[in-house]
């Protein structure tokens, strides 16, 4: 049983890193539909990926170490941290591993050593984005663990399979304090994963970019790997809203291999569905300028907040 | 009292009564004027959702009379005479910084621990479930009193005023099932004649002092005393 579950574990684990390209391919295509273009086709991002990895690698003559092992370092931490979230099932060995305050450990080392990579070759550009990227970490990272403690503390556990055992075993109960902390882990991730209110993932203005500013230097095999980090990101929070939030489908164990398919389906819907409500959002909102992001991860914090405050005045038993 | 021992009529009371608190917090950081007094509306008509429900759970049909004023008068009517009158007295485009916006959250975060801390008595008096909605009405009854004390724009701290009343409201309606009918339509009409009252004041305040910051009462005062010194700070 026990081989059987860690194959499963890594199975669950691959899943994210060859189906991560699959939903931003759709995250493009909705986002063109919206604005009355055909887009490009949903494998495009798999294109992209096969040609950055055939292309040569350029490294400049002034990078250290960093600047090569980097892409390898942000790949790994960000699919680790992807790997600790159930995805189909909840029993796989890896809840052990599973912990909220881990994961946000795991994406802050990954956007550490980004930084770092943005500003090994001393260009200005790289050197603006780490900065910029910082700034935005240091304020979306509170607002996500007060957001995660919110969770913790209806569960009594920081861990994310107990969390959604949890949510599971109440079946449908309206909580404020899960409306104020979704509300707020979906702000972060809008500002974590680098899309439209805070960052555009599709320019190279100077002016604007955070996340491409630290990508400039990097082409090939390099440039793949920190693109698909950014895909696999994307899916990760998707997946984390998905699954905490909503989490009906989900298999609680593997012993019956019928209701595979179904949180098979479930999954696949709740992500297609958060895409679109994302795109919605990003195409109704205009990108805004960079000294008004505080502003909106304040908000995000408020939230977190005001979800914590709720919970200890209207769900806590006395 | 935890949520999955409600049943799911005042779970909807409970979710209904936190987003009501979050709007009091948009209705403080609002700085446009029409944004804010759309974020009252709204707070009205939630406060009209909530006595709704409470209908629904409590079974008394007068609450949904009640329901109806409080979306009319509070969702539809003030906000729009507010709408109207910034519209005549030329603010619409006017933006109020706070000073301290970061500083004014977290008095206002610590106003709602503050209420859950004077609360926390009432548990004694098994009256459970309505505690937490108690203090969540003092909460935004307290934040309506900042906001009276942060902001300096005559009608922005009309809105705080009108939503101190809305706090009210939810006590009453949360804690007792309603007012009697009489009470409440008096305090409707008390409320709606404040609101052309507080119409009346501002093109008065405008005309003896030409802009609504309130602030600038004091200065007024200062400058009969003093004899030039402050007539170049006014201009």
């Amino acid at each position: 049983m026990t081989t059987l579950n860690w194959t499963f574990a890594i199975i669950q684990a691959m899943i994210y890193i060859v189906c991560a390209p699959l939903l931003v391919g759709w995250v493009r295509k909705l986002r063109a539909y919206l604005q009355n273009r055909r887009g490009a086709p949903l494998l495009q991002p798999y294109r992209d990926l096969r040609k950055w990895f055939i292309k040569e690698t350029r490294v400049a003559h002034t990078a250290s170490p960093i600047f090569t092992i980097a892409p390898v370092i942000v790949f790994m931490t960000t699919w680790l941290a992807a790997s600790t979230i159930p995805l189909l099932t909840l029993n796989t060995p890896t809840t052990a591993l599973a912990d909220l305050i881990v994961l946000v450990g795991l994406l802050a080392l990954g956007r550490f050593f980004l930084a770092l990579a943005g500003m090994d070759i001393g260009t200005a550009f790289g050197g603006m984005g780490a900065s910029r990227e910082m700034l935005i970490a240091a304020l979306a990272e509170p607002a996500m663990l007060i957001a995660v403690f919110t969770l913790a503390m209806s569960a009594h556990s920081t861990n994310l399979t107990q969390i959604i055992d949890y949510q599971l075993g109440s079946g449908f109960v309206l909580r404020p304090s899960y409306l104020f902390a979704l509300s707020a882990l979906g702000l972060v991730a809008m500002a974590e994963a680098g899309r439209i209110p805070v960052d555009n993932p599709t320019t190279h203005l100077e002016l604007t970019m955070v996340h491409e500013a630290m990508l400039l230097e990097y082409s090939g095999r390099h440039l793949a790997l920190m693109e698909w980090a950014a895909h696999i990101k994307l899916m990760l929070y998707g997946v984390l809203i998905a699954n905490i939030f909503f989490p009906w489908g989900i298999t609680t164990t593997l012993e019956q291999w019928s209701t595979l398919p179904i949180a098979i389906l479930a999954v696949v819907l709740k992500l297609m569905l958060l895409a679109l409500i994302m795109v919605i959002a990003e195409t109704v909102l205009a990108k805004m300028r960079l000294f008004r992001v505080p502003g909106f991860l304040n908000l995000a914090l408020l939230l977190a907040l005001l979800g914590l405050l709720s919970h200890v005045m209207l769900e806590v038993g006395v | 009292m935890s949520p999955t021992a409600l049943p799911l009529l005042q779970q909807w009371v409970v979710v209904l009564a936190a987003l009501l608190l979050f709007l009091s917090f948009v209705i403080l950081a609002q700085t446009r004027l029409i944004s804010a007094i759309h974020a009252f509306a709204w707070q009205g008509a939630l406060i009209a959702g909530v006595t709704a429900v409470v209908a629904a759970a409590a079974h008394s049909p007068h609450l949904y009379f009640s329901a109806v004023l409080t979306l009319g008068l509070k969702a539809l009517l003030i906000p729009w005479m507010l709408h109207r009158l910034t519209r005549r007295l030329e603010l619409e485009n006017q933006a109020e910084t706070l000073r301290y916006p970061a500083l004014v959250g977290m008095a206002a975060v610590a106003l709602i621990i503050f209420s859950y801390w004077l609360v926390l008595p009432i548990v004694q008096a098994e009256l459970n479930f309505t505690r937490n909605i108690v203090a969540i009405s003092l909460a935004v009854v307290l934040i309506g009193l900042l906001m009276m004390v942060v902001r300096h724009q005559a009608v922005a701290q009309v809105l705080g005023f009108m939503s101190m009343e809305n706090g009210l409201f939810l006590a009453a309606v949360s804690a007792t099932a309603g007012m009697p009918l009489v009470v409440e339509l008096g305090v409707a009409f008390d409320v709606l004649v404040a609101m052309i009252l507080f119409g009346v004041f501002f093109f008065q305040i405008r005309a003896s002092i030409d802009s609504l910051d309130v602030d600038q009462l004091n200065r007024l005062t200062e400058m009969t005393d003093a004899s030039d010194g402050a007539e170049g700070e006014v201009g």
